[in-house]
């Protein structure tokens, strides 16, 4: 007998939030019809937010187990903290809307921010290949259409555009791995496909290579990154912000989940030298491609946007070794990694949006020595990036100190993976170089005797047809929009640079609920 | 005596040296007056050290010793015996006439005057250490002041040659150093009695301590005497180690020539007989052969190349090569051999080359002395073939350095004498051969000393001298403590020898193991 | 109370950054010194405290328990020492930059942040702790040279942290794997250092952790970063990045990398291109460095080039100290850690600060007919005495580090000891080139009298009068030194050296 109250009170977050887009829907067609494209982006975003910290709220009271239908919804302490996670990236993301004035369409672009969150709510709370599978559409078509928003900017649209059909051939790819997999167990529940799975048999690695691909590319793992630097260029900053931190959380957390609970039995191993056939070599060979491609190629790009995309290829890289390992630490320090992660990157686009308002562009030069503009905003992006590049005493560092301890503990003995962790490392040690290449730009290099233009440019970008010289161009049919709500993203960014700061002298604030949670 | 005598004494240029920095800049005559009076007032206590020396015991006197890097087994000690104490009377005698010889010195006589003085000061530190590790660290700051010294108020190539002289001692320096610190792996101590006292044992404790696979005990106790002897050897110098000294001497103002040969070069002798004899008296003997030759060759060559010299600072200064080496070979002839029969032969040895030392800082220094102010007088010309005729101008004048040249020659009467004569005696004996090759030295300083005078005072009336006048009265008082010295040193050497017959038969007992 | 020299220099720092620009520099500058001289003054008082040597415990917190790290901080006569040092260069460092005019909040900013974090280094005893303030030094490093620099000094602030971040990742992949292969229980120095890894984990570990603090401390090849970085630095960051950073990558090579992984210094079981060791190889490297940056310091023709190569020499010794692993030897190199932490403090402020800054030029050909001897006497005896210091002079503290140093060599490596006896003759010789070239060359008589300098300022003479004093009390008097230095080399934390071959 299904028990519809059990099914709705585990998806009240979800349902508050899609009450709260349709609300806001309502508010925006009704109320706001003749005020400015900023005032109703401020009211949908408070209202966005505040659904979201209602949901918050809501998951803080819930207590206790649930397990509906074999996996298909669960609750779980440790699937709770994730979701407070993502909603709380959610409403920072929202706050960085405000004011901006890039779409007029306001209303439907925070309910498809607030379909994206639900779906990575659901995302996270099942353990079901098919809700998994349907969670994943819910929130990639919101990010195709979301990065697409900015219809004055074709470059916008093409990167959307990328975006879409990569994810499209993805997702087939994702549900072509799925089918393999039920076929091969008679059912969807991960702990179930994990009972009748014993054998790698060749019909099985095509399918742990067909989810690679689907999940890689949602993570934007190499080499499924293709469409990560042009989106991260191209698409509004709301937007990319959303996509690089939150969805992040969430498609970690299914991906390890996936692997570590549904492919329980057929891992194998990454050991240097002791190669076994399983997923885990699969990841291995990812993680690595991507920790290479990532820092290297990060080192020519001129443009801190596309640096940012080849950084968080970087970082999956990374990311995916806590996968290698897949025991409760790894999936704790994962946890923490994807968290801080995301608080530095989304502080990251909130400076980086104040400062394209300020001078038009991303391109490194035309941020040339603008810390005197803004002390306190490139102090903030200093905190974001040297957290990134693992700069102790912040986030970033400790993320990474406790991930290559979780991966070099999962195998006892003498450290086979020790490997990677030197890969990891050392490629890490590379990463400095770039962006303390940004930083020099900011702080260092004496800025332009003319600035191209304070104030009058509207959120958009313009690249120029090489992609390699900085020229600011200006886009002459765009109407000079203003962007009121620097203020508020100011805010923002230093609370964040605060977050990031005190979680990377206090760890623990983080650690220990996750460990406890896990433990239970 | 728990008073600090030695640490004073040592103190005493130092006050002197801050209080030259202090005088007012204005007045010339204040910095040279102030000088010459602390001077004296130095040597007044050097000699009130002498009085209260006891002669009657050989053993080390005014003893301070205190702790000072435990870790290291390095004392602050300090103690003098006869040796010492000769090297100190000589420096304290030496100084107030390299100060008299720099009376009108021009520049910043303030700053010239104190650097000496803390030359002194480095040189008496360097005579009353027992330890290397403070001896080691007078003797190479006594390189500073006398690079200085030389650098600043000297000649046209003064450059080169101060830091000609500054390299060939740092080279024998390092040398020096590395080798005591083998010393110390091996024996684990810094204090030179102590080391003395082990005689023969040194090589059984380098075989013991250093291993060192590519050597045998006895070569790389070769290797570590070699190491010790060129920090001495280029000090003295020795010939082939010399090459600095012409160069230095005849670049620097004649006073600082003076304190260079007087005192400077007798601390490079003092450490053959304070160090390098009693320690490595085996190896010495193993060696004996080359290094009696190497005596021998400074001896004989230095005399022939100041016969050829023009330039009168360059021949007084390879006669002062010269006039050293008869104490080197007497020291290399006091290890030759253990024959008790021989026991008076290596101390009139001995105390000849301590009366040598006494008697060529004396000379030389006055020598020096003479010559500036034979410079003064002639505008800085010092060719010998500027001067001819002085006689009958400077009649004081030519009888006072006639008296100074004929000590450094060797005349019966002064100075020189009774030292020559002592080594003689005593070397002949025990090296035979290298003393009668030796003897040659002496008559080439005697043909080229009377060649200086001949040149200098006889002789037709040079041009240029036609002004030259005769000692002034302040010159001949100033003059006339140092050749009374000469002549009661030559008569009754007795005064001095008197003080060191018992340090003398007791290093030669140490010696003798 | 030690604690407070880290705590006190942050707020500084801090305080320094919440003043606006246009703040009085005098203002910022009295409270830069302030901030110095009061964690000097702790540094000192703890010195003259804790005479036996031992290590105390100066705070110990639980910090993030799922990986038993602690916030452990700990001194021992080492520690101490080498505090008192960074007290003693920071108030020197701060005096000499009295006159930086541009972003002076900033600058002195950076400056506190950096000595707050080499003191915590000093002060770890968590070796998380220790990596985690050895890391927090690159950053304010880097903004120091490429904000306030000279030549190049974009590239050579660049280079300077690309070299320590890649060194610090070395160390990284070592005290992770030492922190698993312990069983993940804490990352204490005791603890580490008591589990015992097998022999053939050390012998891996311990060079890669060694080469990774000693990239930092210079050993050739890996000093290329030292000479550009030093050169492009401003003077008060050359002092403390010669005189005090790079003695960080020393003390992790003492602390660190021999305390853990003792056996690595074993013997080999064959040799290979003629090395039997580890000990062996980085030896005779350091030895290289020696001689290698003393022969091309003699060849500089910019002044401040000259220092920069005497720095990588003079860390030479300090590493071929540690490798002898007698007591002498290794009481010489941390004794040499402090005299040049002194001495080189003092080249860079009177190259720098003294005559950069006045004469605006650092070529020595150019130098020397400015008769710099006569305008700027105050410089000219100060770099002779810190140049005889630098040398070796007896009577200063150099000729103590290099007395023991080579002591220790004659027991461990006779031939290398002669090496190094080459190497000190060179290094006389290049400071008395330098010296002879820019203070007392010929003075051009054709060219017209030169315009007067700026007198030295008072802040310069305090600090320079500091920096001797300093060096002539360990030079005279080590034993106040080595008071602490070797029961602290004697303790248990070191019983795996010990029985490694302790000679």
């Amino acid at each position: 007998m299904i028990d519809y109250r059990e099914l709705l009170s585990l998806a009240i977050p979800q349902i508050i939030l899609v009450v709260t887009a349709l609300l806001l829907m309502a508010v925006d067609f009704v109320a706001l019809r003749r005020a400015s494209t900023a005032t109703r982006f401020t009211t949908a975003s408070v209202l966005g937010s505040l659904g979201c910290a209602l949901a918050i709220t809501q998951i803080a009271m819930t207590h206790g187990q649930a397990n509906l239908f074999d996996g298909v919804l669960m609750g779980a302490p440790f699937v709770r903290i994730v979701q407070i996670a993502i909603l709380t990236l959610t409403i920072a993301t929202l706050l960085l809307a405000v004011g901006s004035s890039f779409t007029r369409h306001v209303a439907e672009y925070v309910l498809l921010v607030l379909l994206a969150t639900a779906g990575m709510l659901f995302l996270v709370a099942t353990h079901d290949l098919l809700v998994i599978f349907i969670s994943i559409e819910l929130l990639s078509l919101s990010l195709y259409i979301l990065s697409a928003f900015n219809k004055q900017s074709r470059f916008s649209w093409e990167a959307a555009l990328k975006y879409f059909l990569f994810g499209g051939m993805s997702a087939a790819f994702l549900l072509y791995g799925f089918s393999i997999l039920y076929g091969l167990s008679n059912s969807t529940s991960l702990p179930e496909i994990a009972t009748a799975i014993h054998v790698v048999s060749p019909l099985l690695i095509i399918s742990i290579v067909s989810v690679t691909v689907g999940l890689g590319f949602k993570v934007a793992a190499a080499p499924f990154h293709f469409w990560a630097p042009d989106v991260y260029q191209a698409a509004p900053i709301p937007s990319a912000a959303f996509i690089a931190s939150g969805s992040k959380v969430a498609s970690f957390i299914v991906f390890f989940q996936l692997a570590a609970i549904g492919l329980a039995g057929t891992q194998g191993t990454a050991n240097l030298g002791h190669f076994v056939r399983g997923w885990v070599p699969v990841i291995a060979i990812v993680a690595t491609v991507s920790m290479l491609l990532g820092n290297l190629v990060a080192i020519r790009q001129r443009s801190v946007r596309r640096l940012l995309a080849y950084s968080a290829v970087a970082h999956a890289g990374y990311m995916l070794l806590a996968l290698v390992a897949h025991n409760q630490q790894s999936l704790a320090s994962l946890v923490y990694y994807v968290i801080t992660y995301s608080v530095a990157t989304i502080g990251a686009f909130a400076v980086l949006g104040v400062m394209e308002v300020q001078t038009g562009s991303d391109f490194l030069p035309e941020l040339a020595g603008i810390s005197r503009r803004e002390p306190v905003l490139s102090f903030c992006l200093g905190l974001f990036l040297l957290s990134l590049a693992g700069i102790p005493p912040l986030a970033g560092f400790f993320g990474k100190f406790y991930l290559f301890v979780a991966v070099l503990q999962s195998t006892p003995g003498s450290m086979p993976l020790l490997w990677l962790v030197i890969l990891a490392i050392s490629t890490s040690a590379v990463s400095l170089y770039y962006y303390l290449r940004v930083l020099k730009n900011i702080y260092v290099t004496l800025p332009r005797a003319a600035a191209p233009g304070d104030g009058g440019y509207s959120g958009q970008l313009a690249i120029p047809e090489s992609g390699e010289r900085a020229v600011a161009v200006v886009d002459l049919d765009s109407p000079r929009a203003p962007h009121s709500g620097l203020g508020l993203t100011r805010l923002v960014a230093v609370i964040l640079a605060g977050i990031v700061v005190l979680l990377g002298f206090f760890p623990s604030l983080i650690v220990n609920p996750i460990l406890n949670a896990l433990a239970n | 005596m728990s008073f600090p005598a030695l640490t004073i004494l040592s103190l005493l240029p130092v006050g002197a040296a801050v209080l030259m920095l202090l005088l007012p800049r204005a007045n010339a005559t204040l910095p040279r007056v102030t000088a010459g009076t602390l001077s004296l007032l130095i040597l007044a206590y050097t000699l009130l050290l002498w009085l209260r020396f006891d002669s009657t015991c050989g053993t080390f006197q005014f003893e301070e010793r205190h702790a000072w890097i435990t870790a290291l087994h390095v004392e602050y000690r300090l103690a003098i015996d006869g040796i010492s104490l000769v090297m100190l009377l000589l420096t304290a005698i030496v100084i107030p006439i390299g100060i008299a010889a720099s009376w009108r010195t021009e520049r910043r006589p303030s700053l010239y005057f104190a650097l000496i003085f803390l030359l002194q000061a480095t040189m008496f530190g360097t005579f009353t250490a027992l330890n290397f590790f403070h001896w080691f660290i007078f003797w190479e700051l006594s390189l500073i002041p006398a690079f200085f010294l030389i650098r600043l108020w000297g000649g046209k190539r003064a450059g080169r040659a101060a830091t000609q002289f500054l390299v060939y001692t740092m080279v024998g320096s390092v040398t020096m150093l590395l080798s005591f610190l083998a010393i110390y792996v091996a024996t684990g101590s810094f204090d030179f009695t102590e080391l003395a006292g082990r005689g023969a044992g040194f090589l059984p404790a380098v075989a013991a301590n250093l291993g060192w696979p590519y050597l045998t005990p006895g070569h790389l106790a070769l290797l570590i005497f070699a190491g010790t002897f060129l920090g001495f050897a280029v000090k003295v110098p020795l010939i082939p180690f010399h090459t600095w000294l012409p160069a230095t001497y005849t670049e620097a103002p004649s006073g600082v020539t003076a304190i260079l040969t007087g005192a400077m070069s007798k601390m490079g002798v003092y450490g053959f007989l304070r160090i390098l004899l009693p320690i490595f008296a085996p190896q010495i003997r193993q060696l004996i052969t080359p290094l009696l030759w190497l005596s021998v060759a400074t001896i004989v060559l230095s005399a022939f190349a100041a016969f050829a010299q023009k330039d009168i600072k360059r021949i007084f200064a390879y006669s002062s090569i010269n006039h050293l080496g008869y104490c080197l070979l007497a020291g290399f002839a006091l290890v030759r051999t253990s024959n008790p029969a021989l026991l008076p032969e290596q101390y009139a040895a001995l105390s000849g080359i301590l009366l040598q030392l006494l008697s060529h800082a004396l000379t030389a220094a006055t020598i020096f002395w003479f010559i500036s102010l034979l410079e003064f007088r002639a505008n800085g010309d010092r060719f010998l073939s500027d001067f001819g005729g002085l006689r009958r101008l400077a009649p004081v004048f030519a009888g006072l350095m006639g008296i100074a040249l004929f000590s450094s020659l060797g005349l019966p009467g002064l100075n020189g004498f009774p030292a020559e004569f002592l080594i003689f005696k005593g070397t002949f004996p025990l090296v035979p051969w290298a003393t009668s090759i030796s003897v040659l030295g002496l008559l080439i300083t005697a043909i080229f000393i009377l060649g200086v005078i001949q040149q200098v005072f006889t002789g037709p009336l040079h041009a240029n001298r036609a002004n030259f006048f005769d000692l002034t009265g302040a010159e001949r008082c100033a003059l006339a403590p140092a050749i009374t010295l000469m002549f009661i040193l030559g008569i009754y050497p007795q005064l001095v020898l008197s003080a060191l017959n018992r340090t003398v038969i007791a290093y030669m007992h140490q010696l003798r193991f | 109370m030690l604690a407070w020299t880290i705590y006190i220099s942050f707020l500084g720092a801090g305080a320094m950054l919440l003043l606006p620009n246009r703040a009085a520099k005098t203002g910022v500058r009295c409270l830069a010194l302030f901030t110095a001289t009061a964690g000097f003054g702790i540094a000192l008082s703890a010195f003259l405290r804790h005479r036996t040597g031992e290590f105390f415990t100066v705070t110990d917190i639980d910090w993030i328990p799922a990986l038993g790290i602690h916030y452990h901080l700990a001194a021992d006569g080492i520690s101490l020492s080498l505090v008192l040092l960074t007290g003693i260069v920071a108030v020197a460092g701060v005096l000499f930059s009295w006159d930086i005019d541009d972003r002076t909040n900033q600058f002195f900013a950076f400056y506190l942040l950096l000595i707050g974090a080499v003191y915590g280094v000093f002060l770890s005893y968590d070796l998380f702790l220790l990596f985690v303030f050895y890391e927090i030094v690159i950053i304010p490093k880097y903004f120091l040279i490429a904000n306030w620099g000279s030549t190049r000094r974009e590239y050579g602030a660049m280079k300077l942290a690309i070299y320590s971040f890649v060194g610090s990742a070395m160390v990284l992949v070592g005290l992770i794997a030492a922190f698993v292969a312990a069983g993940s229980q804490s990352m204490s120095l005791d603890y580490l250092a008591g589990s015992h890894f097998t022999a053939a984990f050390q012998l891996v570990a311990f060079p890669v952790v060694f080469i990774g603090f000693a990239i930092l401390a210079g050993l050739w090849p890996f000093h290329t970063w030292a000479p550009t970085g030093h050169v492009a630095a401003p003077t008060a960051a050359s002092m403390l990045l010669a005189g005090v950073v790079m003695k960080l990558g020393a003390y992790g090579c003492l602390r660190v990398a021999m305390t853990l992984f003792p056996l690595g210094l074993q013997p080999w079981s064959h040799h290979v291109l003629g090395f039997a060791s580890w000990r062996e190889v980085f030896a005779v490297l350091a030895v290289v460095g020696i001689i290698y940056g003393a022969l091309v310091a003699l060849v500089q023709r910019d002044f401040k080039f000259v220092i920069g190569y005497s720095s990588v020499s003079h860390m030479g010794f300090i590493l071929l100290g540690l490798m002898t692993i007698n007591l002498i030897g290794v009481s010489g190199a941390i004794i040499q850690m402090i005299s040049h932490g002194l001495i080189a403090g003092l080249l860079f402020a009177v190259v720098g600060r003294m005559v950069y800054a006045r004469t605006h030029t650092r070529e020595l050909n150019a130098l020397g007919p400015m008769n710099l001897s006569r305008l700027l006497p105050f410089a000219a005896v100060t770099f002779i005495l810190a140049g005889m210091a630098g040398m070796g002079l007896p009577g200063f503290s150099g000729f103590v580090a290099e007395l023991m140093i080579v002591l220790g060599a004659w027991g461990a490596f006779p031939a290398l000891a002669l090496c190094v006896g080459f190497g000190i003759l060179i290094g006389i010789v290049y400071v008395w080139r330098a010296m002879q070239k820019a203070f007392f060359a010929e003075p051009d008589r054709e060219a017209p009298p030169p315009h007067s300098l700026q007198p030295i300022s008072l802040p310069e003479k305090l600090a320079a009068f500091l920096l001797i004093a300093s060096s002539v009390a360990v030079g005279l008097y080590p034993q106040m030194v080595l008071n602490i230095i070797q029961p602290a080399l004697n303790s248990p934390l070191f019983a795996g050296l010990r029985h490694g071959g302790w000679q």
